[in-house]
């Protein structure tokens, strides 16, 4: 299936989990999302798949649990209320080192918020929004294609780490159609017979999952052994975008749906003879800091752009380090910016540390 | 005295017979296969390690050891998979009846069942619970009820009986302030889902029996594709009920009784016109 389809995002995620070899899903009805549990409740039993709509998030959340540990590809959806929900079963999940997808269509919050795409959830999925120590891969898609393309690299990516990934989508991203690929894929289907509890045989012994280790001394043999996976994520997952960066006097930073708009900003300053270009980091965990850097000692000054209050920007700064300003400029409550206050923001960098 | 009492006081009584040789032994009894040899962390009279064994020894009888999966709770049983040599998941606090309708949805030919204490089920887990046997997922719940929160040492529970003391009711359960105590398997077994739902102790050598029985048909049950099966177990805490292990087994039968009758609360139609 290589021809062009127009598709909503959500469904073009949901689609994928179909071609990914998605096992179960399981979800709860919450906009601006809920077209992937429509779209699986009408498709999966055709596939002889598990789709359930849960009593909850919570409840979704610890089916994913259960079927992982089952040692199936397993899949939950929500938004942002939702999602801070299953914070508690994600850190179980991590804890006891079981693979799944999981998506956040972001709306804007806090609390019920509004129905709006908004990136306040940031912070909650780089930087651990359940407790304890664990993270996992966020990618973060920012086109339809990339809804698709990060289900099949996210459930491999799971496997590989045996970790929850998270694609951070976001309310605009979810809900607008555009063309959409897919690219042929083989389940590489893992042997997952050492840990996963399908009933266990006189052959070996008993499989369990758990994330309890009630001694100090064996927890933190644990915590290390899950903080060495991440440490591998750090070393070998880190995924960016760049555009217009090799003649680039300006960065703007700036993932998902914000990317997007960037696009056209950078066009706008473009055309005014201003040489900005974009970093977009795909996966927000983990962060490309060490190519923002490289580019940070080389330009005059780097503006982030979130729909947020600023929350990647403390990142961006970790990255850079002070070697060039860094300003952000976001909007909030669901409001969306044009690529003409983004270039404004710019001139007003530009103008505030005279760095022209 | 009881006949349970003379039993035991009996069989206590028995001199090691020193002069044989291992050879001459006749095995009259010996430890479930399906349980692991570890001492348990439980304390001396609770009712989790007779019930562990009574489960491990269905399993092992029914000779579903690689085909069951247990789902263990947090509470005092959390350690369910240290003991019990079965494949197992430990679930988040209350989620079991979530993970074993995943794992058994998967898995519809492997035996499912979670085992979860009143904290667990009846408190935090409830609404878990009541979906799971809603649905009719033909998995088997074991509801481990001792009427307090064991492990976090013995605070009140949805089920702690009115007027009992514990430390977070220290002038005994006031009902107009929290309520009465919930009866899981009567609430149950209302919803249509539920197949075969009954409530029993394991105070007494013949409580041990019919709760034992209980479980092997509760098992069996999980074949038919029927249904939930809910097992209510009246569990013994001495520790935090504050008395020995004879006056908790005591307790249950003067008191909890009262407010958690034993015996089936529903039975599958078919076997309730068999019974004689």
């Amino acid at each position: 299936m290589t021809t062009a389809k127009l598709m909503k995002g959500n469904e073009a995620l949901a689609e994928a989990a179909i071609q990914a070899g998605c096992d179960a899903y399981f979800g709860y009805p919450i906009t601006p999302q809920s077209e992937v549990l429509e779209y699986l409740a009408r498709e999966m039993p055709k596939h002889n798949r598990v789709v359930m709509q849960a009593e909850s998030e919570v409840a979704s959340i610890n089916m994913v649990y259960g079927a992982a540990g089952a040692g199936f590809r397993a899949m939950t959806s929500s938004s942002s209320p939702g999602f801070s929900l299953m914070q508690e079963g994600i850190s179980y999940l991590a804890g006891a080192e079981l693979p799944c997808l999981l998506v956040n269509v972001n709306r804007a919050g806090p609390g019920l918020g509004t129905i709006q795409p908004g990136q306040g959830d940031y912070f909650q999925s780089v930087k651990g929004g359940g407790h304890g120590d664990y993270k996992m891969i966020v990618l973060a898609p920012a086109s339809v294609q990339e809804m698709a393309d990060f289900v099949f690299l996210g459930f491999d990516l799971a496997d590989k780490y045996r970790n929850p990934v998270l694609i951070l989508s976001d309310g605009a991203i979810g809900q607008m159609m555009e063309k959409v690929v897919f690219k042929p894929y083989t389940n590489p289907a893992i042997d997952k017979s050492s840990w996963a509890t399908t009933g266990k045989p006189a052959t070996r012994e008993r499989n369990y999952i758990t994330s309890l280790f009630i001694q100090p001394e064996r927890m933190e043999v644990h915590n290390l052994k899950l903080e060495a996976k991440f440490q591998l994520m750090r070393e070998n997952e880190v995924r960016w975008e760049e555009m217009n960066t090799e003649d680039a006097d300006y960065i703007f930073v700036a993932y998902g749906l914000s990317a997007r708009i960037c696009q056209k900003a950078m066009d706008v300053a473009r055309a005014r003879n201003i040489k900005v270009g974009i970093l977009r980091p795909i996966t927000l965990f983990p962060f490309p800091y060490q190519r923002l850097e490289e580019l940070a000692s080389k330009v005059k000054g780097i503006l982030t752009v979130e729909l947020n209050s600023g929350q990647m920007v403390e990142d961006v700064r970790l990255a850079v380090k002070g070697k060039t300003p860094v300003a952000f400029y976001g909007r909030l409550g669901g409001m969306l910016f044009t690529p003409e206050d983004i270039e404004h923001e710019l001139e007003t960098l530009i103008a505030t540390h005279h760095v022209n | 005295m009881s006949t349970d009492e003379q039993i035991l006081t009996t069989t206590s009584s028995v001199a090691p017979a020193t002069e044989c040789s291992p050879d001459e032994y006749e095995m009259v009894y010996h430890k479930p296969t399906t349980l692991v040899d570890v001492s348990m962390h439980y304390c001396p009279g609770c009712a989790h390690s007779l019930v562990h064994k009574l489960i491990m020894e269905v399993v092992e009888e029914e000779n579903i050891q690689d085909k069951t999966i247990g789902i263990a709770p947090v509470g005092c049983s959390v350690f369910a998979y240290d003991y019990m040599n079965i494949d197992m998941q430990e679930a988040a606090h209350g989620r079991a009846a979530a993970v074993a309708t995943a794992v058994k949805r998967l898995m519809p030919e492997k035996y499912v069942f979670t085992y979860q204490g009143d904290g667990d089920l009846a408190a935090i887990g409830i609404a878990e619970t009541l979906h799971a046997i809603n649905r009719g997922e033909n998995i088997l719940i074991v509801f481990m009820n001792n009427a307090v929160y064991g492990m976090t040492s013995g605070q009140m529970a949805p089920t702690t009986l009115p007027g009992m003391k514990t430390t977070t009711s220290p002038d005994g359960r006031d009902t107009s302030f929290y309520g009465s105590p919930i009866r899981i398997a009567e609430l149950m077994a209302q919803l249509p889902g539920a197949y075969f739902v009954t409530r029993q102790a394991v105070n007494s050598a013949n409580a041990v029996r019919r709760a034992k029985k209980a479980l092997q048909q509760a098992f069996r049950y999980q074949q038919l594709h029927k249904g939930t099966c809910l097992v209510e177990i009246i569990g013994n805490c001495p520790s935090n009920w504050k008395m020995t292990p004879a006056e908790a087994s005591k307790f249950i039968d003067e008191e909890m009784v009262k407010t958690f009758p034993l015996g089936d609360v529903k039975v599958p139609a078919a076997t309730a016109n068999n019974k004689e």
